[in-house]
């Protein structure tokens, strides 16, 4: 067989045109660019079906959905803000960025790369056709609980078929992370001063691998008890309902630092870089997102404290979950020692991550409260638990993520978004996030319970207000939409080097960046957090 | 590992745009759509199954020919290697932690949900009901059904699938030692191993199904037993598969000792597949 011993030069990949460039796409930045895009249109999708249950819910009383298809909204609005906006813009920065922080000529399978992608649009559709088939699309809430879930409809078996795919895609995108963190790092940038963000997206895509497939068998235990006659949730044939929340939250609590991870990682990018000082603690860091990664499999039964476990499993639960405060408050306590007499600036980039900060720690300070187990009878399934995790994943997850579009726009585009309408999307969307969200704790406190499309009249007052709320916040988000579509033709010409203090690998680059990065890879000097004191070689395709 | 190349190298490959992975996607539309139009009984459903079947197939012998050039063409050196394999290694740990799922149903069910239903707690709801494994009778009594007999059938499919794991080692010598007809034999030996214990496993279903009257729905001990096996059954099949892509290729004379990645992985996968029903073998027939 052939051998080539000899450096081979690759063949000139020409950058395609039109639809092919897409639908065919091996480039890391054409898929980044197709993943943040698609996310955001699951975005924007997600927002109106919630925009429809905060319709419903702005009187007591049903005024426009049954609640069969209001319960329909709420299992959509979560499972598509998890599946397709959240989880598919964070793989899509990591495509986007990974190689030129990293110093890589692409991801490790480009071709797998792209298969990751366009499996979304298929999961997305089955699961919004759902909708149209008799019996609608699931109703269960998208923990997709049995022994509902067993006895719904076949907008049930969509959703299950959909879940495979998504797993699919997102088990071949995060071992493409993985592969390309760890075997395609430019000499000089060793794992311990890599950036945070590759770090953050390596334990991300390792529990990715590890959870998603369990999430595939709990929904195909659902499957075969509807059609094919076992009995895994059914305590008639010797099964138990309980297994299913068992096995769902297994998958469903590392879950949650799937999109929280990917969010300290990108905050601890953009605050040294504002704040025009070395990330305090790396090391830290790196151990403290390590060990949540551990403790994420340890602590799932947290969201099962009313299905009468053990005391025993309470306190080991209950104890366990407050153990994440620990490296979660490390990493906070990073963040602002960073800021500490630093010389700081307030881009919009820097806006959304102190805001982010602030926020974020309301919600995993509200997450300790439901941790404790006597509080958590009380609490669980209220309207508490969903201001909770919304302060999580909206001012957790979503803020990082518009800082870092903000932040890496100019190295993708090179051009400056608007600063003032960023700063306004920022200040709009923190006002209204919290006239949406804060007063849900309130609802959660005085009991009510969610997924429920009727309320008692006390409840009314605060329920108007998170309406109002939440309308005026997804206006705010067409602010980021129209600022982005209109800097991507009219922006300022943006130069190599936008932002001060940044010094990461990517920021060497030209602006925009090359079509083909370190097509060689460079030697680099560095420091820790991926900062680059010395760069030699390195040709762009 | 594998390739050690004089040079180091400063290229890694990136592949031209491809369509396999968009037709890959339309393939697995297919099949989404159409087993959930088939599982409710909509023929169509059908329809699409096929023809997302035949999309994937195509979409598989397309993709896999041009990583098979590629690396003919001498494209893939050390790094590209070490992608693959680091990529193979990540895929099989995803695959034990679905394999775990399946496990925890069967443990959850033996050592909970029965203990809990035998209980003095649900004499009420199930009076008759006495907690045992393996369960010969649900909760809610239905047809009556025997148990999986560990020293017959499953005990001789554990020898050959033990055996299929030594030659195909002794097959990976003979590759490393340039002892090609050894590879080729023992290569064969092992897909023949393979092959064997697909078909006892079928006449074992067969038997079970119908003269031991154990189902699917026959509660508790017939869901995990026929999931768990199922579920490896589909993995051997599969590992034959690739163990038979691999012995034709070697007909072909690719591989030698420093480059036989795709040898290494069809390996790491069998051998994996071997450990699992050693598990199920103990914990599913046998305990």
């Amino acid at each position: 067989m052939v051998m080539a011993h000899t450096a081979d030069p690759q063949p000139v990949v020409h950058k395609p045109h039109g639809w092919r460039r897409w639908l065919f796409a091996t480039n890391h930045k054409d898929i980044g660019t197709l993943y943040l895009w698609f996310a955001f249109c699951m975005f924007l999708v997600g927002g109106v079906l919630a925009l429809c249950i905060r319709t419903e819910l702005f009187r007591p009383g049903l005024q426009f959905f049954q609640p069969a298809l209001f319960n329909q909204l709420t299992t959509l609005h979560g499972l598509i803000m998890v599946f397709g906006a959240i989880m598919p813009a964070f793989t899509g920065l990591a495509n986007w960025m990974l190689p030129l922080m990293l110093g890589a000529p692409d991801m490790a399978f480009a071709r797998m790369n792209n298969w990751s992608f366009w499996l979304l649009p298929p999961a997305m559709a089955l699961l919004l056709l759902s909708f149209l088939v008799p019996g609608g699309a699931a109703a269960t809430g998208w923990t997709l609980y049995a022994p509902l879930s067993v006895q719904l409809g076949m907008g049930m078996d969509l959703t299950i078929f959909a879940i495979h795919i998504l797993g699919v895609s997102s088990i071949m995108g995060a071992i493409n992370i993985v592969v390309t963190i760890i075997n395609l790092r430019a000499p000089g940038m060793p794992m311990m001063r890599m950036p945070m963000f590759a770090w953050a997206s390596l334990i991300t895509a390792y529990l990715i691998i590890a959870v998603m497939p369990v999430l595939a068998g709990a929904v195909t235990m659902v499957l075969t008890d509807r059609h094919f006659g076992t009995h895994f949730f059914n305590a008639a044939g010797g099964g138990d309902p309980i297994l299913y929340q068992h096995v769902f939250w297994f998958f469903g609590h590392p879950e949650v630092y799937i999109m929280a991870l990917p969010a300290f990682g990108i905050v601890s990018q953009v605050i040294p870089t504002f704040a025009r000082k070395p990330l305090f603690g790396y090391t830290s860091m790196v151990y403290a997102t390590s060990s949540i990664g551990v403790l994420s499999f340890m602590v799932w039964a947290h969201h099962m404290f009313v299905t009468g476990m053990p005391a025993t499993a309470q306190l080991f639960f209950m104890y366990a979950t407050m153990l994440i405060a620990v490296p979660t408050g490390v990493k906070v306590f990073n963040w602002i020692a960073t800021m500490w007499e630093g010389s700081m600036s307030f881009e919009t980039p820097m806006l959304f991550a102190i805001g982010f900060i602030l926020l974020f720690t309301i919600g995993g300070l509200s997450g300790v409260t439901l941790s404790v187990a006597a509080v958590d009878v009380q609490l669980h399934g209220s309207y508490y638990v969903v201001a909770h995790f919304h302060y999580v994943l909206v001012a957790g997850a979503l803020f990082s993520l518009f800082a870092a579009v903000y932040y890496w726009f100019p190295k993708m585009t090179g051009r400056m978004y608007g600063e003032r309408l960023g700063k306004l999307h920022f200040w709009w969307s923190l006002l209204w996030f919290n006239v949406t969200f804060f007063p849900m704790h309130f609802l959660g406190l005085a009991g009510m319970p969610r997924r429920i499309p009727d309320y008692a009249l006390q409840f009314t007052t605060f329920n108007q207000i998170a309406s109002v709320g939440a309308f005026m916040f997804g206006l705010g988000q067409l602010i980021f939409l129209f600022n982005i579509l209109h800097s991507l033709r009219h922006g300022k010409t943006a130069p190599q080097q936008p932002w001060e203090g940044a010094n990461t690998l990517e920021w060497r680059l030209p602006t925009p960046a090359p079509y083909h990065s370190f097509h060689e890879a460079p030697e680099l000097e560095t420091a820790e957090n991926g900062v680059v004191l010395d760069m030699r070689g390195g040709k762009h395709g | 590992m594998a390739v050690l190349d004089e040079h180091p190298q400063t290229h890694y490959f990136v592949p031209a745009p491809s369509r396999w992975p968009a037709l890959g996607a339309v393939a697995l539309f297919c099949l989404g759509l159409g087993a959930a139009f088939a599982v409710n009984g909509m023929s169509l459903g059908w329809w699409s199954l096929a023809l997302g079947v035949l999309i994937l197939l195509r979409m598989l012998f397309g993709w896999f020919g041009d990583v098979i050039g590629e690396n003919q063409l001498g494209r893939y050196h050390g790094q590209e290697g070490m992608s693959f394999r680091w990529g193979m290694g990540w895929f099989i740990f995803s695959e034990v932690m679905l394999f775990g799922a399946f496990f925890a149903a069967l443990f959850w069910v033996r050592l909970v949900a029965l203990p809990t239903l035998g209980s003095l707690d649900y004499k009420l709801l199930y009076p008759d009901f006495s907690a045992s494994w393996p369960l010969l009778t649900a909760p809610q009594p239905g047809q009556a059904y025997q148990a999986m007999e560990a020293w017959g059938l499953p005990a001789l499919n554990t020898l050959i699938l033990l055996s299929s794991g030594a030659t195909l080692t002794w097959a990976h010598w003979g590759l490393m030692l340039g002892r090609r007809a050894q590879l080729k034999l023992g290569l064969f030996i092992t897909i023949a191993l393979g092959l064997s214990f697909l078909s006892l496993q079928a006449i074992e279903y067969h038997h079970a199904w119908t003269a031991q009257q154990l189902t699917l729905s026959a509660g508790g001990y017939g869901m995990t037993f026929y999931m768990l096996t199922g579920l490896h059954g589909m993995h051997v099949l599969l590992g034959s598969i690739i163990l038979l892509v691999v012995w034709l290729r070697v007909l072909r004379g690719h591989f030698d000792a420093q480059r036989h990645f795709a040898f290494a992985a069809a390996a790491w996968y069998w051998h994996f597949v071997d450990v699992v029903w050693l598990l199920l073998f103990v914990f599913v027939y046998w305990l």
